[in-house]
C-alpha cells in the first residue's frame, strides 16, 4: 500500500459471544484488518447490538441498546463485526426498529451503510488474501443464515480460505441449511434445535473435513457444543481465527488456548 | 376447525420421536426444494416475475374492494351469483343452503383450504350431507378423520401402509375384499370408488387459486384432474374463495400462473389449470347448472393496512414449508391449525389468537429460506417478529422470558456493569469448564444443557485483554 493512502479508520465491534466467551476471535479479526492496511479501534462503550431483545419481542431496550450503539461508533469510516448476525442486525434491523423516526433514520442509514461482516469486509473492501498463512487440515465452511441471507456473504470466507496454504476446503451437503441456534430458540425449542444441528452435523462430518469454521460464534457454540455431547472429533474454530495464522489452536470446546 | 397450537411444544416431542412423520418429512427437504431450484433456474426472468407478483398483489390489497365487485359484477353477467361472508358461520350457511336447494345427498369436493378452515366437511356431514373429497391425498386423510400436514400434499404424514390400512378398512363397502399394497393398485382403487361419486353428485364444491376480476372467473390448478369433475359434472358449483384471491385480468393470473407451480413442486404448470366462468351456456356440451362464488373474510380485511398485510399476497404454494427446517423436524400437525411452516407461524396468531398460536411465531431461528423462497416475497420472518413483538407488549410472553430479557437489557444498556458481568462470567464459566474446557450443566440453562455441552470461555473477556494491551485506551 502506497505511503499516501490514508488507511481506513475502522471500529471493531466485539460481539457479546466473542468478548465473553472467545476473545482470541476479537485479536485474529485485529490481526486480520491490521495486515489489510486499517487502523484498528475498539470504543470501549460498547455492549452488544441489541438482538437478543429484538427478537424477543422487547422493541423499547432494542431501541434503547441500538442508541448506545450508534452512539459508540460514531465518527469512524467503517464498522467491522466477526459476526454476520450482528452485523446485519446493525446493518438491516436497526432501520426496522427506528421505522418512522426520521431523525433517527438518518444516523441509522448512515451507520448501516458503513457497517460489514469480517470477512466480507476484508475481501470487498480491503481486497484481502492472506499471505503466508499455512493449516494443513480439511476444512469445511459452515454458512450462518444471517451471513448468508442478510449480508450476502457466501464467496467471501471460502475464497480467503482458499488463500490458506494446505488447507483442503471440502463442502457438505445442504450447506444452506441453519444448525438450529436462533438465539433463544435453540434454549425454548431444544429439541428442535437439537434434531436441525444433528443433521448439519451429520452433514458436516459426511464432507470428510476434519475442521469446522464459521464466521458465527452462536453456530459455531451451538455444533461444537453437541458435536462434544456427542462424542464427536471434530475442530470448531471461527474462520477468523484460521485466516490470523491461529489455526493450530485448541477449538472450542477444547480447553486452554 | 378445532385449534390445538397451544401444545405446540408436545406436538413437537411427539413428532420427533414418531418414526414415520420423521421420515414423511425429511423427505420434503431432498424433494420440493431441489425441484424448485431446478425450475426457478431455467426461468431468467424467476426473480422479476417474484418483484412484479409482489407489486401486483400490493396494488391488489390496495385496492381489493374495487376489484371484488367488479368480479362480482363478472359473474353476475355470466348467469353466476356471488355470496359475501363475513364468518365461517355465514359461509358454512350459505352452502349448506345452496345444497339443500340443490337436494344435495353427495357433495364433491377438490382440494380447498378455506373448506379446512371452516371444517365444512362436518358442518355438512351433521346436516345428512355425505362430502367426498377428489384429490387423492385429501381422500385419505378424509378416510383417516384428519386435516392436511401440508397445504399442497394433504396427506404427506401417511405411510403407504396406513394408505393401505385405511382402504381395507373403508372400501369393503365398495367391494375391496384385501388389503392391497401396490401403489398403483392403491391409485386405482381409489380412481375407481371415486368416480362413481363424481357422478353421484348433486353439488360440486372447490376452492380456487384465483378470482379474475375482468371474466368473473374462477380457477383452480390440479395435478390429478380432480378438480375438472368435480365442478363439471355436478349440476352446482360452488367455488368457496377467500377475498384476496381476486386478480385484475387473465394476463395477471399467467403472472402468478408461472410462478405457483415452480415455487410450489418445481412444475412449470401444474396438469391442470382449470378456468371456469359462470353456468353452462346453450351451447356449452358440459357444465354445472348453478354457478355459485363464495367470497369468505373472515378476519382477512382485518389485515389490510397493519403491519401484517404482506400475509394476504400468500400463493398458497407451500414452499415457505417445503423449506423450513422446522416444518421438516415437526411436522405439519404440531402447528394446531390449518396452515403449517412458516405461513402458520405468521398468518395463525391472526386468525385463532395470538394467545393461542404464541408458539408459532417463536419456534423460529429466523433462518430466512421461507423469504428467501417466497413467490411473493413476504416477510415472513419479519411478520413473525411482529408478533414476539405484540407478545411481549401484551405480556402473553411468559413471565420467566420478559425477566430475563429485562435483566439482560438492564447490564447491556449499562457499559461499566456490563463489563463487571461479563468479566465474573467468564472466569466463573472457565472455572466450571475446568481442563476439559466444557460445561456440562450450565446453570440455569437446561434448554441448552438437555442437548449440548456448553464450550467453556477463554476465561478473560476481550475488552479486559484489549485495555490492558493497548493501555492508552485506544
Amino acid at each position: 500500500m502506497s505511503a499516501a493512502k490514508k488507511k481506513k479508520n475502522v471500529a471493531l465491534f466485539v460481539t457479546c459471544l466473542v468478548d465473553l466467551n472467545r476473545p482470541s476471535v476479537g485479536f485474529a479479526a485485529v490481526r486480520l484488518l491490521e495486515a489489510a492496511g486499517c487502523t484498528i479501534m475498539v470504543p470501549e462503550s460498547q455492549t452488544c447490538c441489541g438482538q437478543i431483545a429484538y427478537n424477543s419481542g422487547d422493541k423499547e431496550s432494542t431501541k434503547a441498546i441500538a442508541k448506545a450503539v450508534i452512539r459508540a461508533f460514531q465518527g469512524f469510516d467503517y464498522v467491522v463485526a466477526p459476526s454476520g448476525s450482528c452485523a446485519g442486525m446493525i446493518r438491516h434491523h436497526y432501520k426496522e426498529l427506528f421505522e418512522g423516526d426520521d431523525t433517527m433514520m438518518v444516523v441509522v442509514d448512515e451507520l448501516s451503510s458503513r457497517t460489514y461482516e469480517l470477512t466480507s469486509f476484508l475481501h470487498d473492501i480491503c481486497g484481502y488474501t492472506p499471505e503466508d498463512v499455512r493449516l494443513e487440515t480439511s476444512v469445511t465452511y459452515h454458512d450462518s443464515c444471517s451471513s448468508l441471507r442478510e449480508m450476502k456473504v457466501r464467496d467471501q470466507p471460502r475464497a480467503l480460505l482458499k488463500g490458506v496454504k494446505g488447507l483442503d476446503l471440502r463442502e457438505a451437503e445442504d450447506r444452506e441449511a441453519c444448525c438450529g441456534f436462533g438465539g433463544t430458540f435453540c434454549l425454548k425449542y431444544s429439541e428442535i434445535s437439537e434434531k436441525m444441528v444433528d443433521t448439519k452435523i451429520d452433514n458436516l462430518i459426511a464432507s470428510g473435513a476434519k475442521t469446522l469454521a464459521a464466521g458465527d460464534l452462536g453456530c459455531l457454540m451451538n455444533i461444537a457444543g453437541r458435536l462434544k455431547r456427542r462424542g464427536t472429533d471434530m475442530k470448531v474454530l471461527h474462520v477468523a481465527e484460521i485466516l490470523a495464522g491461529m489455526g493450530d489452536k485448541p477449538g472450542l470446546g477444547e480447553g486452554d488456548i | 376447525m378445532q385449534v390445538t397450537s397451544r401444545r405446540f411444544k408436545k406436538g413437537a416431542h411427539e413428532a420427533l420421536h414418531d418414526e414415520n412423520i420423521q421420515r414423511a418429512f425429511s423427505r420434503v427437504k431432498s424433494g420440493f426444494p431441489l425441484a424448485r431450484a431446478r425450475s426457478a433456474s431455467e426461468l431468467p426472468e424467476f426473480e422479476g416475475l417474484r418483484d412484479e407478483a409482489r407489486d401486483l398483489k400490493n396494488h391488489i390489497l390496495e385496492n381489493l374492494d374495487y376489484y371484488l365487485e367488479y368480479f362480482e359484477d363478472q359473474v353476475l353477467l355470466q348467469g353466476g351469483r356471488v355470496h359475501w361472508c363475513s364468518t365461517y358461520t355465514e359461509a358454512r350457511d350459505v352452502i349448506l343452503d345452496i345444497c339443500r336447494d340443490a337436494n344435495a345427498r353427495t357433495v364433491t369436493k377438490g382440494k380447498s383450504m378455506i373448506t379446512e378452515e371452516m371444517a365444512l366437511n362436518d358442518h355438512l356431514e351433521k346436516n345428512g350431507i355425505e362430502p367426498i373429497e377428489t384429490d387423492l391425498g385429501e381422500y385419505i386423510i378424509q378416510l383417516a378423520h384428519e386435516y392436511p400436514s401440508h397445504i399442497i400434499a394433504p396427506a404427506l404424514h401417511k405411510t403407504k401402509d396406513q394408505v393401505s390400512d385405511l382402504f381395507h378398512q373403508h372400501h369393503e363397502k365398495y367391494g375391496l375384499s384385501e388389503r392391497i399394497t401396490d401403489p398403483q393398485a392403491l391409485v386405482n382403487e381409489a380412481r375407481s370408488v371415486l368416480r362413481d361419486k363424481y357422478i353421484a353428485a348433486d353439488v360440486g364444491i372447490t376452492g380456487a387459486n384465483f378470482l379474475i376480476a375482468e371474466t368473473g372467473s374462477t380457477v383452480i390448478v390440479t395435478n390429478e384432474g380432480n378438480g375438472d369433475l368435480t365442478q363439471s359434472l355436478p349440476k352446482t358449483h360452488i367455488a368457496v374463495s377467500s377475498i384476496e384471491k381476486v386478480v385484475p385480468t387473465l394476463e395477471d393470473a399467467s403472472l402468478f400462473l408461472r410462478l405457483l407451480a415452480r415455487s410450489a413442486t418445481g412444475q412449470e404448470m401444474s396438469v391442470y389449470t382449470t378456468f371456469s366462468t359462470g353456468p353452462k351456456r346453450m351451447e356449452d356440451l358440459d357444465g354445472p347448472a348453478n354457478f355459485h362464488v363464495v367470497l369468505v373474510d373472515s378476519g382477512r380485511s382485518e389485515l389490510l393496512g397493519t403491519n401484517k398485510q404482506d400475509l394476504l399476497r400468500c400463493l398458497k404454494c407451500g414452499a415457505c414449508m417445503n423449506h423450513c427446517p422446522v416444518y421438516q423436524a415437526v411436522g405439519g400437525h404440531t402447528y394446531g391449525w390449518v396452515y403449517p411452516g412458516p405461513i402458520g407461524a405468521a398468518l395463525n396468531p391472526h386468525m385463532v389468537g395470538l394467545e393461542e398460536a404464541r408458539d408459532l411465531p417463536n419456534a423460529s431461528t429466523f433462518c430466512g429460506r421461507c423469504e428467501e423462497v417466497c413467490p411473493v416475497r413476504i416477510p415472513l420472518p419479519k411478520i413473525m417478529r411482529h408478533w414476539r413483538e405484540q407478545a411481549f407488549e401484551t405480556q402473553i410472553t411468559p413471565k420467566p422470558e420478559r425477566w430475563g430479557i429485562g435483566i439482560w437489557a438492564f447490564v447491556a444498556k449499562r457499559p461499566v456493569l456490563y463489563r463487571l458481568v461479563t468479566r465474573i462470567s467468564a472466569r466463573s464459566l472457565k472455572i466450571l469448564g475446568g481442563k476439559k474446557g466444557v460445561i456440562r450443566k450450565l446453570p440455569l440453562m437446561k434448554g441448552w444443557s438437555s442437548v449440548r455441552d456448553f464450550p467453556a470461555p477463554e476465561g478473560r473477556t476481550f475488552m479486559e485483554q484489549w485495555k490492558k494491551q493497548t493501555p492508552e485506551g485506544k
